[in-house]
């Protein structure tokens, strides 16, 4: 089973939101970056199955050069080779393009990516991707088992979850659940060397143009200090969640 | 020039057992305020749907009705395809969907199909149709993108609790509608869902414990202030991963959103990963031991205190509330 892990480079979440250029572009400055989380549980999965099942893994970022840190750190975590593709991530229309053709290019079985991005959380690029190769897609995944080409997927929903059987070839919106957060690895030194010699293909991006363009940017208005109510005094609680926040 | 068949604005009213959901009662709302601003009507879909009148209450003119057993379970490629079918019919140029977990499953097929782009945790009524803009929250709620759509047909996913329910006392027509349906490699075999219980995508109000808990046993009384309040029980991380509670729980950056009116944080201490996933919510409460809880800085209403007399006694007051207000 070939395994494509598709990585998003996304902001730490303690990271400080800000933005430039009158609002316009995301201030990068100071920002530390990461694996986005939902991805990670994914990566997690598939190391489990090149470790049970004898998978390869790639894993795939669509951005410029500066994301290269966080996909060695996914070749640290154990995949066996890495893709960039040189362009930077637009929108989720035109990523999910850019990530059809290295599908297509690569003959994978099985995509993995996260459920959304931290960042921009569109939620979109899986289901957009498997539309597009014509895969099988399953969203909010938080089980997975795969037995020959036979897929057996959990699917979180509204209130509960959901089982269903599908098949290879397959996209996953993956996310906790996938694998524990007691699972998840932190590359060790000899992961780490191991990463630096493992191959990172950087491959020159097809014709994508965007759908959706984030024109300016906008923080949520500063929030007032928190009204403390004392704990012998819950009526005034009630009162104001009634009166003044008009809530109950 | 020849006549201009009707756009309509198209939006999916997702239903339960027969009847609409409120997100989807919600949805319609904001496609009628689209089509003041766009000078046209709206297009219900609804599949396996009874009480197709409430829609017309909301704004909608025309209810597309699909009925057929084997879409009782939903199927995210099926759906989209109806979806795609009755834009094609109605010449909509723009699509709305809710948040819900099986509207945002199949939006992305759909926008493929309909070669449309797509903005999902969209919150409020577009600033703009010529180009078309909305804002939507990112950064996991820390900003707003204000997003152009720049192809012919778009599609909007508002979030829940965004728009809020606008009754306009309009009546809707009812068509049938049997679109083609392809088949789907994907099959459901099981749902578990317990039915008795609000979901936190559908809760107007969230009541959620942490660690601050102490253990499962103590989870009694956050189950009936819910029920007091007629809300969904909720988690903190640590929670979820000691097994206190079903991973379902999980709300925060890796577990479910929250974007309720009311949020009741009880022995959680706010960790950024936390807050990042209910900051949404509009209005919060946070009762813990520590004053120094980051969850103080975050919320509207606090009360430092031990939530094993503090709960108790918001138990007996809300009673006493709900019985002065029945």
């Amino acid at each position: 089973m070939k395994i494509l892990v598709c990585i998003s480079h996304v902001p730490d979440t303690t990271s400080k939101i800000n933005f430039t250029e009158g609002d316009t572009k995301f201030d990068t400055n100071g920002v530390q970056y990461v694996i986005n989380p939902n991805d990670e549980f994914g990566l997690t999965r598939a190391m489990w199955f090149k470790e049970k099942q004898g998978a390869s893994v790639d894993v795939v970022n669509i951005g410029g050069a500066e994301t290269e840190p966080t996909l060695r750190k996914a070749l640290a975590i154990g995949a066996d080779s890495a893709i960039r593709v040189n362009t930077p991530a637009t929108d989720g229309y035109a990523v999910a393009k850019q990530l059809a053709k290295v599908f297509t290019d690569g003959g994978y079985d099985l995509v993995i990516a996260g459920r959304e991005s931290i960042d921009y959380n569109g939620a979109m690029v899986p289901g957009m991707l498997a539309s597009m190769i014509g895969a099988n897609f399953v969203a909010n995944c938080i089980s997975l088992e795969v037995d020959g080409t036979s897929v057996k997927a959990v699917r979180e929903i509204d209130g509960g979850k959901e089982t269903v059987s599908t098949a290879l070839p397959l996209v996953i919106g993956g996310q906790k659940g996938l694998v524990e957060e007691s699972d998840l690895r932190i590359p060790n030194m000899r992961g780490i060397m191991m990463a630096r010699k493992k191959p990172l293909n950087v491959v020159e991006p097809t014709d994508a143009s965007e759908e959706t363009k984030a024109v300016s940017f906008e923080k949520p208005a500063p929030k007032g200090a928190v009204k403390l109510v004392d704990a012998d005094n819950i009526d005034e609680l009630v009162s104001l969640l009634h009166n003044e926040a008009k809530v109950i | 020039m020849p006549k201009q068949k009707i756009m309509s604005i198209l939006v999916y009213t997702e239903s339960e057992n027969g009847k609409f959901k409120k997100a989807a009662l919600e949805v319609v709302s904001y496609a009628k305020a689209i089509a003041d601003q766009m000078g046209t009507t709206v297009t219900a879909v609804a599949v396996n749907a009874n009480d197709t009148e409430a829609l017309g209450n909301y704004g909608a003119s025309k209810v597309l009705l699909v009925k057929d057993d084997s879409l009782d379970a939903f199927n995210a490629k099926k759906y989209a395809a109806i979806l795609e079918d009755a834009a094609k019919k109605e010449s909509s140029k723009v699509v709305v969907v809710s948040a819900s977990a099986n509207s945002k499953y199949l939006a992305p097929l759909l926008a493929v199909g309909l070669e449309a782009g797509y903005v999902s945790n969209v919150v409020a009524a577009p600033s703009n149709v010529s180009p078309f803009t909305v804002k939507r929250s990112a950064f996991t709620n820390k900003a707003f993108a204000n997003t152009e759509i720049t192809t012919d047909v778009k599609i909007v996913g508002l979030s829940n609790n965004s728009f809020g329910l606008v009754e306009s006392g309009g009546s809707a027509s009812v068509e049938d509608f049997s679109p083609s349906i392809p088949e789907s490699g994907v099959k459901v075999e099981s749902v578990d869902k317990a039915t008795d219980k609000v979901s936190i995508a559908d809760a107007e109000i969230v009541v959620s414990g942490g660690r601050g808990l102490k253990g499962p046993e103590n989870w009694g009384m956050i189950e009936e202030l819910a029920e007091v309040l007629g809300a969904a029980t909720a988690c903190s991380k640590p929670v979820s991963d000691l097994g206190w509670r079903p991973h379902g729980e999980h709300v925060g950056q890796t577990g479910k959103p929250v974007a309720s009116n009311l949020y009741i944080a009880i022995g959680i201490s706010g960790a950024i990963q936390h807050l990042a996933g209910i900051n949404s919510s509009k209005v919060k409460v946070v009762i813990n031991t520590d004053p120094e809880a980051p969850f103080f800085k975050a919320a509207d209403y606090g009360v430092v205190g031990d939530a094993f007399e503090v709960v108790p006694k918001l138990i007996e007051k809300l009673k006493a509330f709900k019985a002065a207000n029945a």
